[in-house]
């Protein structure tokens, strides 16, 4: 089973740095790591694999700068190879034109599954899974929280509100993953070894057909016009308790209509 | 070019900048154990020593997952690292507890490489490659109640009988992971001198009761071992070494890696301290705000720093194979005294909150008693650098 498994380099949410006022955009020239929501869909392509017997994970990535850190790190969990589409012609790339660079990196690879996080952690558009599987023109399903393949077909459960759908889906199909539905491993000591001599395939946008002006701020279709600080939260209702203060909680509840 | 450093706040874990010292790798296994030590051990690490357990089979899968166990040996499904990035990992692991590292370097350096280095391939090929995967847990019998910084002195004896074999008398004292341990590398007198015995621990006559009413290393197992006639075939001798260079060796190996541990809980209780200095407020400010905590802070990262230098250094002439016996001394002493003089201050900064388990500097100095004293006492390591620098010795 060949399962392409697309990952996002993002800045450290721990040492996030800022936004850049001219572009609007978050600043990408520091050491990038492996999105913590992808490691999902890495552990969950391995688990498959692994169940298959037999198969790999290859993973697909584009990144500012070459950036490779957060892809050795994914290859030390146990994916085979990697693809980085990396270029300065990329900056500035929307949602829909990063799901068609990522989409003709995939196709090459002719995969049976191609699984992506739901959303990144640091642009959280949560549309590229679905403009991939557009782009392919192939099935998708969305915020799988497990995955079971039988045959020429898998069955995924669906985080819901209210619970999860069952969905059996053809293949191949891109799905995207839920965070937390999985444990992802630790990288082994092996793993890091092993993943420094894996092979990690280096493409530009060209290589992949795209003229300049298709990509990156000229190719992309949408600009950001404005950002704001997130509202602070107002402060909350002391109640102090005079005896009847379950009271009044009970009524607060009621106006949030929660109970 | 590169940035000058200035003292900025993001800094104040690694002032010198030396992640610089290390390769990608070693930076990427230091971060991974991190990870491991941040997400399945500090959480729980603290109720683990105020019950006085240590969840073994658990973290013995997990770090054999990890590949850590023996990772410094080569082959019999050891990873074959760098000292440096076995330091690395020692420094991580104790950053969450000395138990915990001496889980590991005990089953590594004590258990496995005495196998690994003087074993015969049977012995090699049973042992190792169940113990790098956590399936099979090792101890280390050299020390007696009676025999301790003199091991030369052990009454534990082995003697062989016409037909072959061994039959093995004594006790043991102190020895970590002996009630959970699979297999007993055990060291006895013989007429040969000194030899080392692979035991399994469930051999008719062998017993590993544990030693309760610790106030230190709480969540780690130590044990008596207790040798009644065990009767052992002529197999389970170490054939490769038959004096004390082979306890010592392996001791050797265990001591570079408390050079690096103890830095790590070091930073643990620098890092507590620092955190909470920032957060606790008292006269209207918080108290890092204080020159005399300032002071004490500084003077936490300042050591912490200089004996982070001293591990990647005796981490580096240990690649080069030109690390000495008692260079290794230098880092056991120096670093351990170290992150104990450290770990009591930091208590002192969390003032009364600093004497529960819920902040890890009095857990870490409580450990550090121990680690003081245990893979040889700070004196003896002291007694060696002096006989190294003037030629003398002075032990007796």
């Amino acid at each position: 089973m060949k399962v392409v498994v697309c990952v996002k380099q993002i800045p450290d949410p721990a040492d996030p740095g800022a936004l850049d006022p001219e572009t609007r955009t978050l600043k990408r020239d520091v050491k990038l790591i492996l999105d913590e929501s992808d490691s999902y869909g890495v552990e969950m392509g391995l688990q498959l694999v692994d169940n298959a017997g037999g198969g790999e994970v290859t993973l697909v990535s584009m990144a500012p700068n070459n950036e490779q850190s957060g892809l050795r790190t994914a290859l030390a969990m146990g994916a085979a190879s990697a693809t980085l589409i990396s270029d300065t012609e990329l900056i500035g790339s929307d949602a829909l034109t990063t799901a068609k660079v990522l989409a003709a990196a995939i196709k090459d690879q002719e995969p049976d599954l191609v699984i992506a996080g739901s959303e990144s952690s640091d642009g959280y558009t949560g549309t590229v899974p679905e403009m991939i599987a557009a782009v392919l023109d192939l099935p998708s399903v969305t915020a799988a929280k497990s995955i079971e393949v039988g045959g020429d077909a898998i069955q995924v459960q669906r985080q819901t509100d209210a619970g999860y759908d069952v969905v059996d889906c053809p293949l191949p199909a891109v799905i995207s993953v839920t965070a937390g539905v999985v444990e992802p491993r630790y990288p082994s000591f092996k793993g890091i070894m092993a993943a420094k001599s894996k092979p990690l395939d280096e493409k530009s946008s060209a290589d992949l057909g795209f003229a300049a002006d298709a990509v990156g701020w000229a190719g992309s279709g949408q600009e950001i016009v404005d950002v704001a600080e997130a509202p602070q939260r107002e402060a909350g209702e002391v109640i102090e308790d005079d005896g009847e203060a379950h009271l009044k909680i009970v009524e607060f509840l009621e106006n949030l209509k929660v109970i | 070019m590169a940035q000058p450093l200035g003292p900025k706040a993001e800094d104040a874990l690694d002032f010198l900048a030396t992640d610089s010292l290390l390769t990608e790798d070693e930076v990427m296994l230091r971060d991974t154990v991190r990870r491991y030590v941040e997400e399945q051990i500090n959480p729980y690490v603290g109720e683990w020593f105020d019950e006085g357990i240590f969840p073994h089979e658990e973290i013995a899968k997990a770090i054999g997952q990890l590949g850590l166990f023996g990772m410094h040996l080569e082959g019999y499904g050891c990873a074959g690292s760098s000292a440096m990035m076995y330091g690395l990992a020692c420094m991580e692991t104790e950053a969450g507890d000395s138990g915990l590292r001496s889980f590991v370097s005990v089953q590594g350096s004590l258990a496995m490489f005495p196998i690994w280095a003087y074993g015969s391939e049977e012995q090699k090929q049973e042992w190792l490659p169940r113990m790098a995967a956590g399936e099979a847990i090792g101890c280390f019998g050299l020390t007696e109640p009676d025999s301790g910084s003199d091991p030369s002195s052990m009454r534990t004896n082995a003697k062989q009988d016409p037909g072959g074999d061994w039959v093995l008398n004594g006790a043991k004292m102190w020895i970590t992971n002996g009630s959970i341990a699979d297999v007993a590398v055990v060291w006895a007198r013989t007429d040969e001198g000194i030899r080392g015995f692979v035991v399994p621990t469930d051999t008719e006559g062998f017993s590993a009761p544990k030693i309760e009413r610790k106030v230190s290393l709480r969540a780690s197992v130590t044990s008596e071992l207790i040798m009644d006639d065990v009767r052992l075939p002529a197999a389970a001798v170490l054939p490769g070494v038959s004096s004390m260079r082979g306890p010592l060796s392996c001791l050797n190996e265990a001591r570079f890696g408390i050079s690096f541990g103890a830095v790590g809980a070091a930073r643990s209780c620098y890092e507590a301290a620092l955190e909470y200095a920032g957060s606790r407020e008292q006269f209207g400010v918080p108290i890092s705000s204080f020159q005399l905590t300032q002071q004490r802070l500084v003077d936490f990262m300042t050591r912490v720093q200089q004996g982070t230098l001293v591990a990647y250094h005796l981490g580096r002439l240990k690649d080069q194979g030109v690390l000495g016996p008692a260079q290794v001394s230098f880092g056991k002493r120096q670093n351990v005294r170290m992150a104990l003089e450290v770990a009591r201050e930091a208590r002192s900064v969390l003032g009364a909150n600093g004497i529960t388990t819920e902040y890890a500097p009095a857990r870490h100095m409580n450990n550090l008693e121990s680690v003081y004293t245990y893979e040889g006492t700070n004196e003896i390591h002291t007694l060696m650098m002096g006989q190294a620098i003037t030629g003398q010795n002075a032990f007796t």
